[in-house]
């Protein structure tokens, strides 16, 4: 290798596909159980499956997408559904019991879930304590305060009197799609703006990969890690939103459950590392795309609904093998 | 003479495709102490991990006690009774001595509890041996760098070592520390154990060592013995000629401006208080021994760790530097002295590296424009002359010293009117070192103040146009001109201070 001219800096186009390469073995998968499904069931192309994936795509894929920032980061968010749930009993108390403007109640709600985030990030960088220890806690706090504040019961949204036009619309359809996808797909290009065209963007992957090299480089990796907590609790909360109204009613013991575990696999499943420093926003909604598929597949296939986490686990299991075998035996 | 306990020949080691070892011989009898020498990268390291079983050479032949030998592992290379005391203690403190003695065979009751007794009765005469006088119950968060050094050995001696390799072990040592090692190698030596020493420092080697064996780019160039083993013979080999007498100075005028540090406490060492003054114009070389204080000094500058106290002024106006990027606004850089740790981020390429520091020039309208970093990057290739394929390669695939130019390359980004610089040709290449040299003497030409933190003693001298010497967490003192030697450096740097140097400054 001798000096190297201004024309080969360029890369090729392998060279710019290879990144690439989970999302694309996701995108692959996903046609193919897709076209699977599509031949063996019949329900499956029908336009009331369709639009009922698309929504739990949109619900999933949002929160989805900020957990995949804090993934990046090196970091995990384990208090997603139990969030849920809090924020969901919180719906229901400014909506119904406290008869709080829906203009007023739902910004209400994306700024808690933000300030929830806030926290997390602040215990994480100035408390220096485990990401994983902070968000588990909230995962106990949040799902035990909801099921405390609410006495245990369910909470619903009644006759949904002063917000029936906003949870229509938010439940509804444009266009013949889901509202949620629609705010999903938006969600998606600001996000994925953020990631790989900004400065903050590539500060997250540089902190991911290499925190301390990123202090080296001047970067303000305490800011950087806290915002992508604070994106984290925003985007989950307007999922929270999204599903309170989809359910119409909040169970505290149970609504949420492992949900943030499917963010995760979504996330892992196309390419972020747990490690830090990977991922994409295309690869994040591949993969919900992906484990909604499979969701629906079992349901559409009649198997006993236990068998969706084996199905889910054996896919990404699968995966991260064939990643790891495939692709990197160069060391 | 007797048949070697270990003999090397024609070894030969690849490393993709750069050839590491160019079939080197190596021999070395019971009861001898032979040091190995070259500079960084000569291959030394690289011939001992082939004989600790760490590596598996891609041709020679290996004979123990005149028989051939394959070692395929350290666990078959212990077995041939080959011992390797790393640079970096791999002792474990949260045990005691008789744990790290035994560990990984510790022997048991009833084949299940640990037989804690039974390690401290065998471990205590391997101390005496080595004048250690411990109880080897003490934890080994309670000892010396120096008595850890000697519990490595002891560990060595506990798996009966005949052939004890000690790599750099005087790196961390203080004086007294590494006279004291010397009398307990030639104990060995006496009790007929054969000793491989690492080492670069001369002085130590010629005291030590009956033979020295000569490494250079990976060839065995010289091989040393009596009287031949002198400092000078040993230069002259290890570069492959005799170096310049004296290098051509630069005194930056005292009124050139800079940066002044008065009354710096780092937290390492909050006992002594640093005052220095790094001037326009001129590479002001910080020596001293490992651990001395030097990075502390570089970290608080850069905003990395808080110092206790002490001020900072730049061309006489006081800086107020709390992270790492109000010393980049002020306009200070810093090449950390761990590469793959502080200073790249080596899982991302070469652009986003050479661009992390300077992003924001990099964008429009809050969006990052590919183009200009492509651009920046095609430059700084070109005018480093760093090797790489293209500008999209992840920075982990490069050698050290093309790491090391991508790390400068990011810092000369943002113009600093202050670099310091933190071993800047660890792990460098000869090619590339002078490289850098150029770079940082460029610098202190076009006006920047360069502070350059080194161990390595034949850098310093000839890099350096002031050399100040730190002992323990304080400055001893600072060299100009003539007074810059290997001998009056080192003397400082072991907290002696020479006669006419008290007297002249300070």
């Amino acid at each position: 290798m001798s000096h190297v001219s201004l024309l080969s800096i360029h890369p090729t186009l392998a060279e710019r596909l290879s990144p690439w390469r989970r999302e694309l073995a996701v995108l692959a998968l996903m046609m193919v159980v897709a076209v699977v499904l599509a031949l063996i069931s019949p329900q499956f192309l029908t336009g009331q499956n369709l639009q009922n994936l698309a929504r739990r795509i949109g619900m999933n894929g949002i929160f989805a997408i900020g957990l995949g920032f804090v993934i990046i980061t090196g970091g995990i968010d384990l208090s997603v559904g139990s969030l849920f749930a809090l924020l969901g009993i919180l719906q229901c108390f400014f909506l119904v019991d406290w008869q709080v403007p829906w203009w007023l109640a739902l910004p209400g709600i994306l700024a808690s879930g933000a300030l929830l985030g806030l926290g997390h990030g602040l215990l994480i960088t100035r408390l220096r304590l485990w990401p994983f220890v902070v968000t588990l806690c909230g995962l106990l706090i949040y799902r035990g305060t909801a099921q405390f504040i609410a006495g245990n019961n369910s909470k619903g949204f009644g006759n949904s009197a002063g917000f029936a036009n906003i949870q229509a619309w938010l439940t509804g359809e444009f266009a013949g799609v889901p509202m949620p996808f629609w705010i999903m797909m938006v969600v998606a290009i600001v996000g994925g703006v953020l990631l790989h065209a900004t400065v903050f963007g590539r500060h997250l992957y540089a902190v991911g990969h290499n925190e301390e090299a990123a202090r080296h480089s001047g970067i303000r990796t305490h800011v950087v890690i806290t915002l992508a907590y604070v994106l984290c609790g925003f985007t989950a909360a307007l999922s929270s939103i999204l599903f309170a109204f989809d359910f119409g009613g909040i169970t505290p013991s149970n609504h949420g459950s492992f949900y943030e575990l499917y963010g995760i696999a979504a996330a892992v499943v196309a390419g972020c590392s747990l490690r830090g420093g990977q991922g994409s926003v295309v690869g994040i909604v591949l993969g919900v795309i992906l484990i909604q598929l499979i969701f629906n597949s079992v349901n559409l296939l009649g198997w006993d609904t236990s068998l969706t986490f084996v199905v889910m686990g054996v896919v990404i299991l699968a995966g991260a093998a064939a990643d790891s075998l495939l692709v990197r035996p160069k060391r | 003479m007797t048949t070697p306990l270990v003999e090397m020949t024609g070894i030969v080691k690849r490393f993709g495709g750069v050839t590491a070892l160019h079939g080197v011989d190596f021999a070395i009898s019971p009861g001898e102490v032979v040091g190995l020498i070259g500079e960084n990268g000569a291959g030394k390291s690289t011939l001992m991990n082939v004989l600790g079983g760490l590596l598996q050479p891609d041709a020679g032949t290996i004979r123990i006690d005149g028989k051939a030998a394959v070692i395929r592992s350290v666990a078959e290379a212990t077995a041939f009774g080959i011992a390797f005391v790393h640079q970096e203690l791999s002792v474990f403190a949260n045990l005691d001595i008789a744990g790290n003695v035994f560990l990984g065979r510790e022997p048991r009751r009833a084949g299940v509890w640990l037989d804690r007794a039974r390690m401290q009765k065998d471990t205590a005469p391997i101390l005496r041996r080595l004048g250690l006088h411990l109880d080897p119950a003490t934890p080994l968060a309670h000892l010396s760098l120096a008595q850890r050094q000697l519990v490595e050995i002891a560990k060595a001696l506990s798996l009966q070592a005949r052939l004890i390799i000690m790599d750099e072990p005087t790196s961390s040592l203080t004086l007294s520390e590494s006279e004291r090692l010397r009398t307990i190698i030639a104990d060995l030596a006496r009790q007929n154990h054969a000793v491989v020493y690492i080492s670069h420092r001369l002085h130590e080697l010629t005291a030590c060592c009956q033979r020295a064996v000569v490494l250079r780019d990976g060839r065995g160039v010289g091989h040393l013995a009596g009287t031949e083993l002198t400092h000078r013979n040993l230069v002259r080999l290890m570069v492959g000629r005799d170096l310049p007498t004296v290098p051509t100075r630069r005194l930056a005028p005292p009124s050139a401006g800079g940066l002044s540090v008065r009354g710096l406490r780092t937290s390492a060492w909050p006992a002594h208080a640093i005052d220095l003054d790094l001037r326009r114009g001129e590479v002001l070389g910080l020596a001293g021994l490992v651990g001395a204080g030097r990075s502390e000094i570089a970290r608080a500058i850069f905003g990395i760790d808080h110092p206790r106290a002490g001020t900072l002024t730049l061309d006489g106006k006081p800086l107020r530097i709390r992270t790492p990027t109000d010393a980049i606004h002020a306009g200070i850089a810093l090449i950390p002295e761990d590469r793959k740790l502080a200073g790249l981020v080596v899982d991302m390429s070469v652009r986003e590296n050479t661009t992390l520091a300077t992003l924001p020039r990099h964008t429009q309208h809050g969006l990052l424009q590919r183009v200009s970093e492509t651009r920046a990057t095609a430059t700084a290739i070109t005018e480093l002359g760093i090797k790489t394929a293209s500008g999209e390669v992840v920075t982990a695939h490069l050698s050290g010293g093309n790491q090391q130019k991508i790390v400068l390359a990011k810092w000369l980004a943002t113009q600093p009117q202050v670099i310091i610089l933190d071993e800047p040709t660890r792990g460098v290449d000869v090619g590339a070192k002078q490289e850098i040299y150029t770079l940082m003497h460029r610098l202190a030409a076009n006006g920047s103040a360069v502070l350059m933190i080194s161990s390595d003693m034949e850098e310093v001298i000839a890099q350096s146009d002031r050399v100040a010497v730190m002992f323990e967490g304080a400055l001893a003192g600072i060299l100009t001109g003539a007074q810059i030697t290997e001998e009056a450096v080192m003397e400082l740097a072991v907290g002696h201070v020479p006669a006419e140097i008290a007297a002249s400054n300070l």
